[in-house]
């Protein structure tokens, strides 16, 4: 009888410390992923991305993490300056212990943090910083980027531009690199396609700052037959409206990068162009079985239309995803290594993150605007697909540093 | 030639909406003495209500106007209840504490507008009934741009006529030229200063809401709007309406012109270099008086006495301690601290012109990223090592504030501000633009230290050492001949100079110092960060936050800075960790303090505890 209840008592005990053991292998830690961005200095962009990323992430959990492990975002706004940014990744790395980094959006911000990622190296997905730097001129080994590039989606219009064939070109820029880059690659790129365009005027204006009616003024006093335009947010508003009211669209063509975005060409409503050329994300009418799918899970969790952002967010987080997921670790070297060649399934399809220089060929909507019951649409479009517009591989190699 | 003419009428229009908001600005200052750094936001919050009164009234004639008014006279009421309930509690403080107690407001401001109207660009109707254009010799001119230059001078002269032909009027003058005879005479100096504010607030939201039918409002108009309205009231000479009219109508008529004759390029800065031109010629501005002063020379402050033993020996203790840290984390907390000293040695060396030498700067931000830059450059395009790229920064910063000092004491008061933030503001132009050199609005990556300085403890002992060299060396000359020269100069121009100071090489010499250490703090900063770019070193945001630190911790007293520089950097840190409102909560707890401690923190426990802290 002794002997029994010892027994009874020792397995107990071997019973107890057994599950007790057991708990936390079945209760994991969730995996910290890092994401930083200007939430206050660019709101009505990164509201709906971060809506994205939220979603993204609420999908991954559901369907059971990765690794067998939840996600979970620590999210810190970088008060949109480098120096600032860069301190708080430092706090997400060493005090929150994140495995990687995520997002930021302007473009000096990618690249002071792309830089850190370097330094301490861990892993960076840049989201939306657009400049071609990130992933040429100061490309490293841990950073990948997202968007298509200012050179990318200059690229995109370029056919169109191309086929207007127009020999008098105006440009408007904000004036700072976004604008001066996307000037560069237009002019490059479209005297390549149309050797005897002429450039007639060349208007820099500061960023957010725009003086809407001299500019105006002074486009048309050089009398060209188009105009491409890489302004954006506020200054397009003001543009748009100076430019309808003097009669600077009239019989003109009109280019605009990013226009077509629902964050710049929404607040326009029935004042919105029509008939420009413009990338954009027309969300109300793709049909593609990946869109229709992430459009009714934004409906539906958020009940809102998704912007651009969201899809910026959403893919990012599906990138992350995916990287660990084929790494099948959280080291970084294993992480990098896994992001190159990684096919992520976005919204826009499957994109791919280039091995040679970490860039994604997530691509745009290139089409053409117009006004639909009152709103600002594009009334027609096809996807570039970013894989078509990058420059050949050999420049590409020559762009990069050596690593 | 038609097409300058053109050109010409756009700018007037454009001139109108800023002596609108600039005629609210130079009312304010010219009453109060108050430099309402919170009128940009004033006018975004008048775009803004102009957007919903409109909405709601409907977009008809009188709609659109009765909307436009009442935005104003919302926007009114509002700067009424922010005097009553705020600045009156701060004028007795130190004329600068005002634009401190008015930064915080802008927080609070904007994260109000965020939250009451979103996140979204919000453009507003056109105006009923002037949508189109005449063709004026043979360009298109808006129809609503004419009404706008109409406004312009009507205003002026409605203002006029409200200054020199009521009662109301005439005691507004007076109090503008003498605040305590108007008081000692009977008059309500309350209600008059709530009435001049009002006034001021209601003219910058109706500057805003004129603005509606040709801009979206959005939440960054705040920033652009009072940097705009400062140039011109500079310009003009503060105080001075005509001069407001005068200075919005050359500014506009400047940038339109560079945009008509191909200068596009320098519209981004354009008006600080009109500003810097204008001051260097004439330092009271086109049409102010010259005794405009941000410290009431009456105001004597209780003289710096030389730290006892027992403060040396506590901040030796400190310092001891501090360099201790390393060995208790080697995580995020040796990241804020860096950053900590880097701007206490930057707000410390902004203090030392601001407090002892009696000239403010809006534009000390230039030192720093004229250090930032300086090593920089050196480390990334002439490949010195970053040993010898640190120690170049204090002296690339020197030269800079040697040249733009000689401009600057020339001057005193609030054009010396002024015209520190104009060279701040062209260095920071050309920084932005130089993309081959200086890599443009995008700035330079891989300035990092040196392998042996690379690890974080070791770089944290750097900076320590550094900065707290700097502060004591900062200190040393506080208390040396030169020091009591500096604080003569300031405390009494004349009697300095009737003893043989000469006040203007010795503030020159004390400019150039500051900048040097202000370099210092750069160069260290640009190495912890291992990046640098325009908008986190040269911008008017980064000297806006030495001012808040220094003023924060106290100008009078000599850790005022350092206290200061902590509590705002990490103040930053904490909140915006925890809330999404974090700018308002940020304005809120430096509300909170101002209104508590109007001396600065430091001044208040001094006052407190009276004799323990001596000099400090």
């Amino acid at each position: 009888m002794m002997k029994a209840g010892r027994e009874a008592f020792v397995s107990g005990v071997v019973l107890a410390v057994a599950s007790a053991l057991a708990q936390p292998a079945a209760a994991q830690e969730p995996i910290k992923l890092g994401e930083l961005n200007s939430y206050k200095t660019f709101a009505s962009f990164l509201e709906p991305y971060r809506k994205g990323w939220q979603l993204a992430l609420e999908e991954v959990n559901a369907a059971g993490g990765v690794l067998g492990r939840k996600l979970e975002i620590v999210s810190r706004d970088d008060n949109g300056n480098p120096g600032d940014a860069v301190r708080v990744a430092e706090e997400l790395l060493s005090r929150e212990k994140v495995h990687l980094l995520m997002g930021t959006f302007a473009s000096n911000v990618g690249l002071a943090v792309a830089d850190l990622a370097k330094q301490r190296k861990i892993l960076f997905l840049a989201a939306e910083p657009l400049t071609d730097k990130i992933v040429w001129e100061n490309g490293n080994r841990y950073t990948f980027r997202l968007r298509p590039s200012t050179w990318m989606q200059t690229a995109m219009l370029i056919p169109d531009a191309a086929r207007l064939k127009k020999k008098r070109w105006a440009i408007v820029y904000p004036n700072y690199e976004y604008g001066q880059s996307a000037t560069r690659a237009f002019k490059e790129l479209l005297k390549k396609a149309q050797p005897d365009v002429e450039f007639v005027a060349e208007q820099a204006t500061p960023l957010g700052k725009i003086d809407a009616g001299p500019v105006a003024q002074a486009l048309a006093d050089a009398k060209p037959d188009a105009i491409f335009s890489s302004l954006f947010a506020g200054d397009l508003a003001r543009f748009v409206r100076e430019g309808n009211t003097r009669g600077l669209f009239k019989e003109r063509e009109v280019l605009n990068l990013l226009g077509g975005e629902p964050e710049y060409l929404d607040p326009l409503k029935d004042e919105s162009p029509e008939g420009w050329y413009v990338t954009g994300y027309p969300w109300y009418g793709i049909e593609t079985p990946e869109h229709r799918k992430f459009l009714a899970a934004y409906q539906t969790r958020w009940n809102d239309y998704p912007r651009a952002g969201s899809v910026v967010g959403y893919a990012t987080v599906m990138s992350a995803a995916a990287a660990i997921a084929k790494a099948g670790s959280l080291d970084s070297e294993k992480l990098v290594e896994a992001m190159k060649d990684l096919r992520v399934g976005t919204p826009f399809g499957n994109i791919v993150f280039r091995a040679l220089d970490h860039q994604s060929t997530l691509g745009a909507y290139v089409g053409r605007t117009g006004v639909k019951d009152g709103k600002g649409v594009m009334t027609s479009w096809t996807y570039s697909d970013g894989a078509r517009f990058l420059p050949p591989d050999a420049e590409v190699r020559k762009l990069r540093p050596a690593e | 030639m038609s097409s300058l003419v053109a050109q010409f009428l756009n700018g007037l229009a454009g001139a109108s909406t800023l002596f609108l908001v600039a005629a609210g600005l130079s009312l304010i200052f010219g009453v109060t003495r108050t430099v309402n750094f919170a009128h940009g936001s004033l006018y975004m919050i008048g775009i803004y209500a102009a957007y919903t009164f409109i909405g709601l009234f409907g977009v008809t004639p009188l709609g659109f106007w009765a909307g436009v008014v009442a935005s104003a006279l919302a926007v009114g009421a509002l700067g009424a209840l922010v005097e009553i309930a705020l600045l009156r509690r701060i004028y007795g403080s130190p004329e600068l504490f005002q634009l401190l107690a008015t930064f915080a407001l802008t927080l609070v401001l904007k994260d109000f507008a965020l939250w009451l109207w979103g996140a979204e660009d919000l453009l507003g109707p056109r105006a009923p009934g002037l949508h189109g254009s005449v063709v004026i010799l043979g360009s298109p001119f808006p129809e609503y741009d004419l009404v706008l230059i109409a406004i312009g001078p009507a205003v002026l002269g409605a203002l006029w006529l409200l200054l020199y032909r009521t009662r109301w009027g005439r005691l507004v003058r007076a109090a503008t030229q003498d605040r305590d005879m108007v008081a000692a005479l009977g008059v309500n100096q309350k209600w008059l200063f709530t009435g001049v504010f009002a006034l001021g607030a209601a003219l910058a939201g109706l500057g805003g809401a004129l603005e509606i039918p040709r801009e979206p409002a959005q939440l960054s108009l705040d920033i652009s709007a009072i940097s705009d309205a400062f140039v011109v009231v500079v310009v003009g000479g503060m105080g001075s309406l005509p001069g407001a009219f005068l200075a919005a109508l050359l500014i506009g008529e400047i940038k339109a012109l560079c945009i008509g004759i191909g200068l596009s390029k320098l519209t981004l800065v354009v008006e600080f270099v009109v500003m810097a031109i204008v001051l260097v010629l004439r330092p009271q501005g086109l049409l102010g008086k010259p005794w405009e002063t941000l410290r009431a020379a009456a105001q004597v402050e209780p003289p710096l006495c030389a730290p006892s033993r027992a403060m040396s020996i506590a901040a030796l203790v400190a310092i001891a301690a501090l360099a201790m840290l390393p060995l208790v984390t080697q995580g995020y907390a040796l990241v804020l601290a860096i950053d900590i000293f880097v701007f206490a040695l930057f707000a410390a060396s902004l203090h030392f012109i601001l407090g002892p030498g009696g000239m403010v700067s809006f534009g000390h931000a230039a030192y720093l990223g004229l250090g930032a830059y300086g090593a920089g450059l050196l480390l990334a395009r002439a490949g010195w090592p970053m040993e010898a790229a640190l120690a170049a920064a204090p002296l690339a910063a020197a030269a800079g504030a040697a040249l733009f000092g000689w401009f600057c004491v020339r001057l005193s008061g609030v054009y010396l501000a002024m015209l520190t933030l104009a060279f701040a503001q062209i260095a920071w132009s050309i920084a932005y633009q130089w993309d081959s050199f200086t890599g443009g609005s995008n700035g330079l990556v891989g300035v990092w230290p040196a392998s042996w300085l690379a690890s974080r403890p070791a770089f944290y002992l750097l900076t320590l050492a550094l900065c707290s060299g700097g502060v004591w060396l900062l200190r040393r000359a506080l208390f040396s001949p030169f020091g009591y020269a500096l604080r003569a100069g300031r405390d009494s121009p004349l009697r300095a100079g009737a003893v043989g100071i000469d006040v203007q090489h010795i503030q020159w010499a004390a400019f150039a110092a500051s900048g040097a250490f202000a370099g210092l703090a750069g160069g260290l900063f640009a190495f912890s960060k291992g990046s640098i770019s325009p908008d986190s070193t040269l911008a008017v945001s980064r000297s806006i936050d030495a001012l808040v630190m220094v003023l924060l911790g106290g100008v009078q007293t000599l850790t005022g800075p350092l206290v200061g520089a902590a509590v705002f950097t990490w103040l930053q840190d904490a909140i915006a960790r925890n809330t999404d409102y974090w700018r308002a909560l940020l304005g809120a707890a430096i509300l909170a303090i101002v209104l508590a401690f109007p001396q600065g923190i430091v001044g208040a426990l001094r006052a407190r505890f009276g004799a323990k802290e001596e000099a400090a």
